[in-house]
């Protein structure tokens, strides 16, 4: 059915923008974006967080090359603290999908037992999300990786070039990036350097689940939701995943209707309480969201400028 | 979000929700960039645009309220630009340095913005900017009436084919709402732009910090009669026709999973294809018909303008990434020379001569510019005379490119019409070219003047002149091995040439016999000739015998240093005399030649070679590899 006979789109519309519709266009940048890079870079990888817009990236990475599997790895950077049903999704997905997936874990992080509870979420995000992700792509030497974050999460991010320069140390001069025309793209880097690619640029949140809607793209069961045990710390829900979580005094598990509209590290991801358990609930209830999507996320809320000083710190 | 009459998730909100995403689909979407000087408002409209469209969350609206104590300039308000502007160090500065994306919708159309900046340097990112954008929202700020940068930005978003204009006449409320003012303003506006091709220019008086025109009409103006802004924006016209125009289709990705299926992936750029449709192969103008139209959703019968596909052809015909696969009817233009509108974006000057990359949508070819034809100043469209293009400047270049590309006028289209340009030694993207049109080689050939040194020759090039002197005796394999890896030079791009003893003997030394002293007069021809080719810029291979170390040492000794390498294809007599190639060890050792090196003349081995190749047990393509190793190890290809 998709993308032609679809009803209504493009009859007597004028040309240009209005045949494909919104979505088609989407789609077709980010297949345009993944061919670029596979048909320009020597070791591109494609990193995979699990969440919906890896999801979504995942499947478009299949359209882009079929018949042929996408000629690139899936790496993901395990930080051993995310929720155990997204690590059985992604091991579900790369078996359904035959792509070839990496998995990466600062083993330094985990014999110094650094986690978010011990050490707070700063500490834990960097040395067991960035350093672990700077060590992979060192270690495989990438030199093109593709990730899923969209302009319109954060304010920051709504500055990114999709075709993202890397210095050898993997920082990111927001000062300085490559002007960025048409769809003509500069994927030069000399060896050491490497380019951050992002496909998914100039989708917004609502496009992201109106194409997972469309297309019956499969996500992990967090995002509906389900009667779940949580903890109420620091004006967040706090889903008890396992026993590495502790209750404090005065804390109470609770079970309780909620889900997720971000995934992450359990303890540093607040779910929202929710009875929207079909994608159709999940888009009517975030049509009417009063609070934008990072806010669960615990990194983000330290202070205004904290995600572009991880980024230049190389955080994705 | 912001308002809070939004109904909570119903159930009658959750069963609608397919349609309300269907209507969402049925959205059209429009691309535009907001320019302008800085301080001129763009970051308030932005803000004040996601604010009227209710884009503005709860969490946001506090971190505003936040920032606006810390950072703002609007005092006790809400500094909407607070909102935009991400960068740390923008908000110190209080300025907008990079271009930055927005997205909101309305109930008629999706729109994606892009804010780009007002400071001069950072030009290069408004042309960002403006390169995917449908229209420009150019504000002035009503005080300050069009400036410099109003003009600059103007004149970039004509290049960059942009055809539709708001004049957002912004903080009308600081001249009391004056009609007079804004009458004022627009016919500068117009008087400056009516040279600028725009098909439309839309004046809209307005105050970005107090909504005035913005989404609501203003109820301070009661002389305007216009359109608010946004609902101009919901209604404008915004046809770029590209599904009307001759099929193109850049080829990304030859894909090749397994020998039963090759297919072109791609973009179609413009017009649309069907199954069974005639296409040709634009470089080489090889025919072919389209069997299948591929995608994961299954095999499509037409795929048009946009979209992403792969095609698999009747024929197995060549065909790689860079080439075009397009409508024989309706041919793109294919040729090494043209003319094309540049915008310079790096602080190092463009210099005509200099090598840099071209990189089109998915080809990337070497270019010089030949000829800096003029420069355009951007304040009144004039042409000056210009000898290079410093940042943020704009002029007429003729391009000279190592192999031909496939390409339309810019102005036919946007797609298939336009280049950047990237630094060949810090890949930085230099500056950004629409195509006028090709150039016949003969029209291009007339170069700015400009000092043509040998330096300059090489540079366009793209190598290091040399001189590769292969000596050793008869038959041990010099030409062959010379041959070998000229072969592979030229295959790489380079630009050689071979002086051997059958193409001088016959012509140049036709005078020459073999005594020593003519041997030696021999050598001091070749060698002059060797070194008036590296004064072209050429990598020069001489394949001489060259007994004596005393000729071989005049020879080096007339190059510049470095670029004098002697090869020693060090073959053993015996051998050499097994081979015969040629017959002459037979007819030498009968007597019947004379001076015959190696039989009754000697060969003074080299000392020092650059490179000694000892051919004993190795074939001559390992050899010509291990010289081709070395050249490059040496920078010289
Ligand atoms: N009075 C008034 N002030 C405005 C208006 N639009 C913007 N400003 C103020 O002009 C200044 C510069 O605005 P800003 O949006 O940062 O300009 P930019 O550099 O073009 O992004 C800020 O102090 C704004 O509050 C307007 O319509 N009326």
């Amino acid at each position: 059915m998709w993308p032609h006979c679809s009803k209504g789109i493009g009859m007597n519309a004028p040309i240009s923008h209005l045949r494909l519709s919104h979505l088609q266009r989407l789609e077709a940048e980010s297949i345009h974006i993944m061919r670029e890079v596979a048909a320009s870079f020597s070791k591109p990888v494609m990193l995979y967080s699990v969440g919906k817009d890896s999801s979504v990236l995942l499947h478009l990475a299949m359209k882009a090359f079929y018949p042929a599997k996408p000629p690139f790895p899936f790496l993901h950077v395990d930080t051993t603290w995310k929720f155990r049903e997204m690590i059985e999704f992604r091991d579900r997905m790369a078996r359904e999908k035959g792509f070839d997936l990496l998995v990466h874990i600062n083993e330094d992080g985990v014999r110094e037992g650094i986690g978010p509870f011990s050490h707070g979420s700063n500490v834990h995000t960097h040395v067991m999300k960035t350093v672990a992700l700077r060590q992979a792509l060192d270690k495989y030497g990438f030199d093109a990786a593709f990730g899923g974050a969209r302009r319109d999460e954060e304010k920051s991010r709504a500055k990114e070039r999709i075709f993202s320069f890397r210095t050898k140390t993997h920082g990111w001069d927001p000062k300085d990036q490559r002007p960025e025309m048409w769809k003509t793209y500069n994927t030069r880097v000399a060896p050491g350097e490497s380019i951050r690619v992002f496909p998914l640029s100039n989708w917004t949140e609502l496009d992201i689940w109106q194409y997972i809607l469309q297309e019956e793209i499969p996500i992990v069961p967090l995002y509906y939701a389900a009667k779940r045990p949580v903890v109420e710390r620091d004006g967040m829900l706090i889903m008890k995943d396992d026993d590495r979580m502790e209750l404090q005094p005065g804390e109470a598990l609770q079970e309780r209707m909620v889900r997720f509209r971000t995934l992450g590290c359990y303890p540093l991801t607040g779910a929202i309480e929710s009875s929207a358990d079909t994608l159709e609930a999940i888009v009517a209830e975030m049509l009417t969201a009063r609070t934008s999507e990072r806010q669960g996320r615990a990194i983000d809320r330290d202070e205004a400028g904290s995600m572009e000083k991880k980024k230049r710190e190389g955080y994705f | 979000m912001l308002d809070a009459n939004l109904n909570p998730a119903t159930e009658a909100a959750v069963e609608g929700i397919r349609d309300y995403l269907a209507a969402q689909e049925n959205k059209t979407l429009l691309r535009f960039l907001t320019c302008g000087s800085v301080d001129d408002g763009k970051s308030t409209l932005i803000g004040r645009l996601l604010y009227d469209t209710k884009l503005i969350f709860e969490d946001q609206l506090a971190a505003l309220e936040k920032d606006s104590k810390k950072h703002g300039t609007t005092g006790e308000d809400i500094d909407l630009a607070l909102l935009v502007d991400g960068l740390e160090a923008e908000r110190e500065q209080g300025i907008t340095i990079d271009v930055a994306y927005r997205f909101f919708s309305t109930p008629k159309r999706k729109f994606i913005v892009a804010d780009t900046p007002g400071h001069e340097q950072y030009t290069r990112n408004m042309a960002t900017g403006a390169s995917t954008a449908d229209l420009a929202v150019v504000l002035v700020d009503a005080r300050q009436g069009v400036l410099l940068q109003t003009r600059r930005h103007s004149i970039i978003a004509s290049l960059l084919g942009i055809r539709n204009i708001v004049l957002a006449v912004n903080k009308i409320d600081l001249v009391g709402f004056s009609k007079e003012r804004f009458g004022e303003i627009v016919e500068e506006y117009r008087a400056f732009a009516k040279d600028l091709g725009f098909a439309s220019v839309m004046p809209i008086p307005m105050s970005a910090r107090f909504g005035d025109n913005v989404s609501r009409p203003s109820e301070n103006m009661s002389w305007y009669d216009g359109p608010t802004l946004i609902g101009h924006l919901e209604t404008v016209d915004i046809e770029r026709g590209l599904s009307a125009k001759p099929f193109r289709f850049p080829v990304q990705y030859v894909n090749r999973p397994n020998l039963d299926f090759r297919g072109f992936a791609g973009t179609v750029a413009s017009g649309s294809v069907a199954v069974g449709d005639q296409v040709v192969v634009a470089k080489s103008g090889k025919p072919s018909r389209v069997k299948r139209i591929v995608t994961y959703d299954g095999d499509l019968s037409r795929a048009a303008e946009g979209e992403a596909v792969t095609l698999v052809l009747e024929d197995e015909i060549e065909v790689s990434r860079g080439n075009m696969l397009v409508t024989p009817d309706a041919r793109p233009h294919v040729a090494d020379q043209l003319a094309a509108t540049l915008v310079w974006f790096d602080e190092q000057a463009m210099m005509p001569g200099r090598p840099y990359v071209l990189r089109t949508e998915t080809d990337e070819v070497s270019a010089t510019v030949s000829a800096l034809k003029h420069r355009t100043n951007i304040n009144n469209f004039a042409h000056e005379a210009a000898k290079h293009l410093e940042m943020n400047e704009v002029g007429e270049c003729n391009l000279s490119l190592q192999a031909p590309i496939a390409f339309d006028s810019f102005a036919d289209n946007r797609t298939t019409g336009s280049f950047i340009l990237i630094d060949r030694i810090t890949n930085r993207t230099v500056g950004a070219g629409m195509i006028l049109h090709p150039l016949r080689r003969a029209a291009n050939i007339h170069w700015q003047a400009l000092d043509v040194t040998k330096q300059s020759r090489a540079e366009q090039k793209h190598q290091k002149p040399a001189v590769l002197w292969f000596t050793g005796l008869s038959g041990s394999g010099k030409s062959t091995i010379a041959n070998l890896l000229e072969k592979k030079l030229h295959a790489d791009g380079r630009h050689t040439y071979i002086l051997d003893g059958d193409n001088v003997r016959h012509g140049l030394n036709r005078d020459l016999g073999f005594t020593e002293e003519d041997r030696v007069e021999n050598i001091r021809r070749v060698a002059e000739v060797a070194k008036l080719m590296a004064d072209a810029g050429l990598i020069v291979l001489v394949s001489f015998i060259s007994p004596f170390r005393a000729e071989r040492r005049m020879a080096r000794e007339l190059m510049e240093e470095g670029e004098f390498v002697e090869v020693f294809v060090d073959t053993p007599f015996e051998e050499c005399a097994k081979r015969d190639p040629k017959g002459l060890y037979a007819r030498a050792l009968k007597g019947e030649i004379k001076n015959f090196t190696g039989v009754d003349s000697p060969y003074e081995e080299p000392e020092r070679a650059d490179i000694h190749l000892k051919t004993a047990g190795r074939a001559p393509e390992d050899l010509a590899d291990e010289l081709e190793a070395w050249l490059k190890d040496k920078g010289i290809c």
